[in-house]
């Protein structure tokens, strides 16, 4: 092909080239989306699975993810909005972002509930929404009061290196561990105060400086996304609520009681 | 771009040449002044800045190597656009290579991976060599560019960690004891970790490389 039999500078040949190249990078690019997709999806759920982990303080690498993950996160299930569980549902597979696509009651919610070395039970929930350039996520551990934040995970798509991105940052996600996400009864969830927030208050924390779109969408996210968890939570917290009184009084009845019943009690034994 | 004449080894000394002159006094990133921006941004840390560097030889390499064995074909209204396309092609293919096996990294070095299309020394390289020239001339001038722009990149992210971090690939260099916070004297270089350090260093490295060779000096 010396370029005298064909024109290289006519249109039809520019046109043909540009097609047949353009046809072959693209079957060479989803040969190769296709073919490593099944790594990659391995590497992202063992993102995820360290991500949750690091919300109750425990620290793996992605090898390792998988067994942590099975000995704390014993319970995966999910909710609806209404607050019904649904054991069938593995929390961990359950798709989120395809679940909130769903009208509101055929939603389902992925509760995860880790069992600490103490003992101690904790309930993590997944949180999304939007942050400037794409969208944001996070895992929030609560402990079994299901108001005061444990441990609370981000992780975004296309934030802003140094401005937006540090919503990653420990600095800025341990600012939420104490804050408590309920007032009463009331759901308060947690604001990110631009210009700082008091450090007493419990349901806020500092916002990131040059990065007030995304510490808003923070905001947004954690205030939508604990909302539809709230009868969930709420239907639990009374739970605690009428055992903690029923145990109150109960209590209450044996003091009252005690002296009355004490000397028969004794007599009766002897 | 005129194509070099007459049968030559593979390894002869006018491929050697092609090799080193990128590294030493051709070098890209020194010399050339290409591809600034994604130095400053990789190179806070030694891993980070050694993947990209692989990423963007065999970048440079592959699409050397492709695009001159294309260039008597390529209709020159959309040369740039054809470049483009294998450019990217490539990168994309990098990009989810390392989703796949280097995944940690992949998301530290997030953006950059996707702009080694923009990076000027890859559409440099093709316009300026492998529309001009054969191949595996092309192919070493790829490795070539790449290794004296990651050699740039292993240096100043060299010092930016062990300075700014005080460790190397991950790993503590500077005693845990000698810090300030644990009753010693040190303490990292946080100015070290920002970007507009990056450039400096590579502007200590540009004058040492220009004191030491004659050729290099400006009038």
């Amino acid at each position: 092909m010396e370029g005298k039999k064909i024109n290289r500078n006519g249109n039809l040949y520019t046109f043909i080239y540009a097609t047949v190249l353009v046809v072959l990078v693209a079957t060479l690019l989803a040969l190769c989306a296709t073919g490593l997709k099944p790594r990659q999806q391995q590497n992202i759920e063992a993102e995820a699975k360290q991500q949750i982990l690091n919300t109750i303080g425990i620290q793996t690498t992605a090898d390792e993810a998988q067994a942590a993950f099975e000995r704390y996160v014993g319970e995966r299930y999910a909710v609806s909005r209404s607050g019904a569980v649904n054991q069938q549902a593995d929390a961990f597979y359950l798709n989120l972002k395809s679940e909130l696509a769903k009208s509101e009651h055929e939603q389902q919610l992925p509760v995860f509930q880790a069992t600490m070395p103490d003992g101690q039970r904790k309930y993590i929930v997944p949180v999304r929404g939007n942050g400037l350039w794409g969208e944001i996520w996070g895992y929030v551990a609560l402990n079994d009061d299901l108001s005061t934040i444990y441990g609370i995970v981000f992780d975004h798509e296309s934030e802003t290196p140094g401005l937006g991105a540090e919503i990653t940052a420990p600095a800025f996600c341990k600012q939420f561990e104490g804050k408590t996400i309920f007032e009463g009864a009331q759901l308060t969830s947690v604001a990110v105060v631009k210009g700082g927030a008091h450090p007493d208050d419990p349901h806020a924390v500092d916002a990131i400086s040059g990065g007030t779109i995304t510490s808003n969408g923070v905001q947004d996210m954690l205030q939508r996304s604990l909302e539809r968890y709230s009868a969930y939570f709420s239907s639990i917290r009374e739970q605690q609520a009428r055992a903690a009184m029923a145990a109150d009084t109960l209590a209450a009845a044996d003091s009252l009681l005690q002296p009355a019943i004490e000397p028969g009690a004794m007599s009766n034994q002897h | 771009m005129s194509e070099a004449k007459g049968k030559q080894s593979w390894f002869g000394a006018a491929h050697r040449k092609l090799l080193a002159e990128p590294i030493g006094i051709k070098n890209p990133v020194t010399v050339l002044v290409l591809g600034i921006c994604s130095a400053l941004a990789v190179t806070a840390k030694l891993q980070p800045a050694v993947v990209m560097a692989v990423s963007v030889t065999a970048v440079t390499a592959v699409s050397n190597l492709v695009l001159s064995l294309l260039r008597r074909t390529i209709p020159n209204r959309i040369r740039i656009i054809v470049q483009l396309i294998i450019v990217a092609a490539l990168v994309t293919v990098v990009s989810e290579v390392l989703k796949a096996f280097a995944y940690d990294v992949s998301k530290q070095l997030s953006v950059f991976v996707g702009l080694i299309i923009t990076n000027c020394i890859i559409m440099g390289r093709i316009e300026a060599f492998a529309l001009g020239n054969g191949p595996w001339a092309s192919f070493i001038d790829g490795i070539g560019n790449g290794l004296g722009y990651g050699m740039i990149l292993v240096i100043v992210a060299f010092f930016r960690e062990l300075l700014g971090s005080g460790t190397l690939w991950g790993y503590r260099v500077i005693p845990e004891g000698l810090y300030a916070a644990n009753g010693g004297f040190y303490e990292n270089n946080g100015l070290v970790i920002m970007p507009p350090m990056a450039l400096i260093f590579v502007g200590a490295i540009i004058w040492i490389q220009r004191k030491r060779n004659k050729n290099l000096m400006e009038e």
